[in-house]
């Protein structure tokens, strides 16, 4: 990872103001409501560590995932979780896992990944709402700054000559090849289209596959809760949406770290990114 | 790349499992406090506001095919509620049970089931949504709530209605459960008590005789084994003073979601 090394030592260059001040606010804002979302959501999950596809839970077929435990032979437990029938052996990360004092729990996901740290459903329920009007406020403020800042237009949008080099930057991507230099001071064209398919699609769809869970709200239209399969079908998306979002949050993460990881950050805390020649970076 | 790298990464690692370990006890402190849990049960009421504000007053719940019952109703909770006085009167099919109504009415009343079955009742297929998760769908027929309160006549001041259970919830037969929903949904066309489950007479372990239907709430509110209702202006002086068995013990009053 070249361009960590070539960053993080004094270099040459300028401070260019890359991202503004209500951007990083929102960004920052976004980090703390999601994660508390996602830990306080796997607890949740926890309480009913089975998902369906359909209106029901109990229609005949079976779960599409479960995640439990059974005591195993020499009287300890085995976790396991099951996929679409296809059983898979995951003692001691999903299912049941070791406490420090060396004792077994029954528990889909374990502790250290969940808000609380200990089954308690309500607790974790609190959490969830509370910070579900922070991360959808949050969103909604985003997304209205984006447009009439023009931030969506101007940063967000990808232009024409941006599509017609994706070829070359998926092939520049799994090379770990990243824009450098005057060109790292506008998103890429992946960075561009993964930001816009998290923010218009995968956020939006989290958002209503959740609402889509509240008997209250089913009674909104009757029945638009079957669109999207029932609502062990919404709450099934819900965490498929929920782990998505964490497979963009490593991808973006380790994009981040291997592009320059105190630039980065610094960009994003205080707006300003060097920009180096980059020559530098080759 | 220099020397420094792998340390500064392993630095790295070490501080982030450092962070997100104090993050985590941090967030289960502040669980364990008594004024956070407070700020986040704020949201609760957001909820209920924003709720009905987006939908209309009588928005019914979605109501299903026969096809899409579940084979068979789970029950959850309570499966019995273990006591003599409850045996004597299954034992002899709720024949001498006597469903009081009283508190802020203007003429108390006791019904027999027979009696609330003349009056004004409904058929609905609805989908039970526990707060735990799961699903699932069931044929319920009983009494509208609405029925029983125009027989006793509520008055003026009257803002919730209670709902008290033959079940209790501690080992020793005490803690009895209860409920409580406000008018609005106490005159809403779908809220029952039902006395049939898919075609027959309500299952001991599905509530017997009596179980609340609120369609558009979470599980818990449906109260099983109802034996009283009592109109009140408010609940605050009632057992923990949340409204509801669970409801003391830390989840929402309002389940809609």
């Amino acid at each position: 990872m070249p361009q960590d090394v070539a960053t993080a030592s004094p270099a040459p260059g300028y401070l260019y103001y890359r991202h503004r001040l209500p951007v990083r606010v929102m960004h920052w804002i976004n980090v703390v409501a999601l994660t508390i979302m996602f830990m306080s959501g796997l607890q949740i999950f926890n309480a009913h560590s089975r998902l369906y596809w359909g209106k029901s839970s109990y229609d005949g077929k079976p779960p599409v995932l479960t995640i439990a435990a059974r005591p195993d032979a020499k009287g300890g437990l085995k976790g396991y979780t099951d996929i679409l029938g296809r059983e898979f052996d995951t003692t001691g990360v999903l299912g049941a896992t070791q406490g420090a004092d060396g004792r077994w729990t029954r528990t889909a996901f374990p502790g250290w990944i969940t808000i609380p740290g200990t089954k308690w459903l309500s607790m974790a329920r609190s959490w969830h709402f509370f910070f579900a009007w922070i991360f959808v406020l949050n969103g909604l403020a985003f997304v209205l700054y984006s447009i009439f800042s023009r931030h969506l237009a101007r940063d967000l949008a990808p232009t024409s000559a941006d599509l017609k080099g994706i070829g070359v930057s998926i092939r520049d991507h799994l090379r770990f090849r990243h824009p450098a230099g005057e060109a790292a001071k506008r998103y890429n064209v992946l960075q561009k289209l993964a930001y816009l398919v998290v923010i218009f699609v995968l956020l939006p769809l989290v958002i209503l596959m959740g609402l889509a869970m509240s008997p209250w709200l089913n009674s909104l239209f009757p029945g638009w809760v079957d669109f999207f399969g029932g609502r062990q079908a919404a709450r099934t998306i819900h965490f498929i949406a929920a782990w998505t979002l964490v497979g963009f949050v490593l991808i973006h993460v380790f994009e981040v770290v291997i592009t320059g990881l105190w630039n980065n950050m610094r960009s994003m805390v205080t707006g300003r990114y060097r920009v180096t020649p980059e020559a530098a970076h080759e | 790349m220099s020397d420094g790298i792998v340390p500064r990464r392993r630095f790295l690692a070490r501080a982030a499992a450092t962070a997100s370990a104090l993050v985590l006890s941090g967030c289960d402190r502040l669980s364990r406090t008594e004024w956070f849990p407070r700020v986040l049960d704020l949201a609760e009421n957001w909820n209920h506001r924003a709720a009905q504000a987006v939908t209309p007053r009588k928005a019914m719940a979605q109501e299903f095919a026969e096809s899409d019952r579940s084979p068979s109703f789970r029950s959850n909770g309570t499966a019995d509620p273990g006591t003599d006085e409850y045996h004597a009167m299954a034992a002899n099919g709720f024949a001498d049970f006597r469903l009081a109504v009283a508190g802020l009415v203007g003429q108390p009343k006791f019904f027999t089931v027979a009696e609330l079955r003349a009056l004004p009742g409904r058929a609905q297929i609805t989908r039970h949504d526990c707060v735990e998760g799961w699903s699932a769908i069931a044929k319920w027929k009983g009494v509208q709530l609405s029925a029983i309160l125009d027989a006793v006549k509520p008055a003026a001041g009257a803002r919730y209605v209670m709902f008290y259970c033959a079940d209790p919830m501690e080992a020793d037969g005490t803690d009895f459960y209860y409920e409580s929903i406000d008018m609005d949904d106490a005159y809403h066309p779908q809220t029952i008590l039902a006395y049939e489950m898919n075609d027959a007479a309500l299952p001991v372990a599905n509530g017997a005789p009596l179980r609340l239907r609120v369609e558009r709430q979470l599980g818990y509110k449906h109260a099983k084994y109802v034996t009283a209702i009592a109109l009140v202006d408010g609940f605050g002086n009632i057992a923990g003073g949340k409204g509801g068995y669970w409801e003391d013990n830390g989840y929402q009053w309002y389940a809609g979601i």
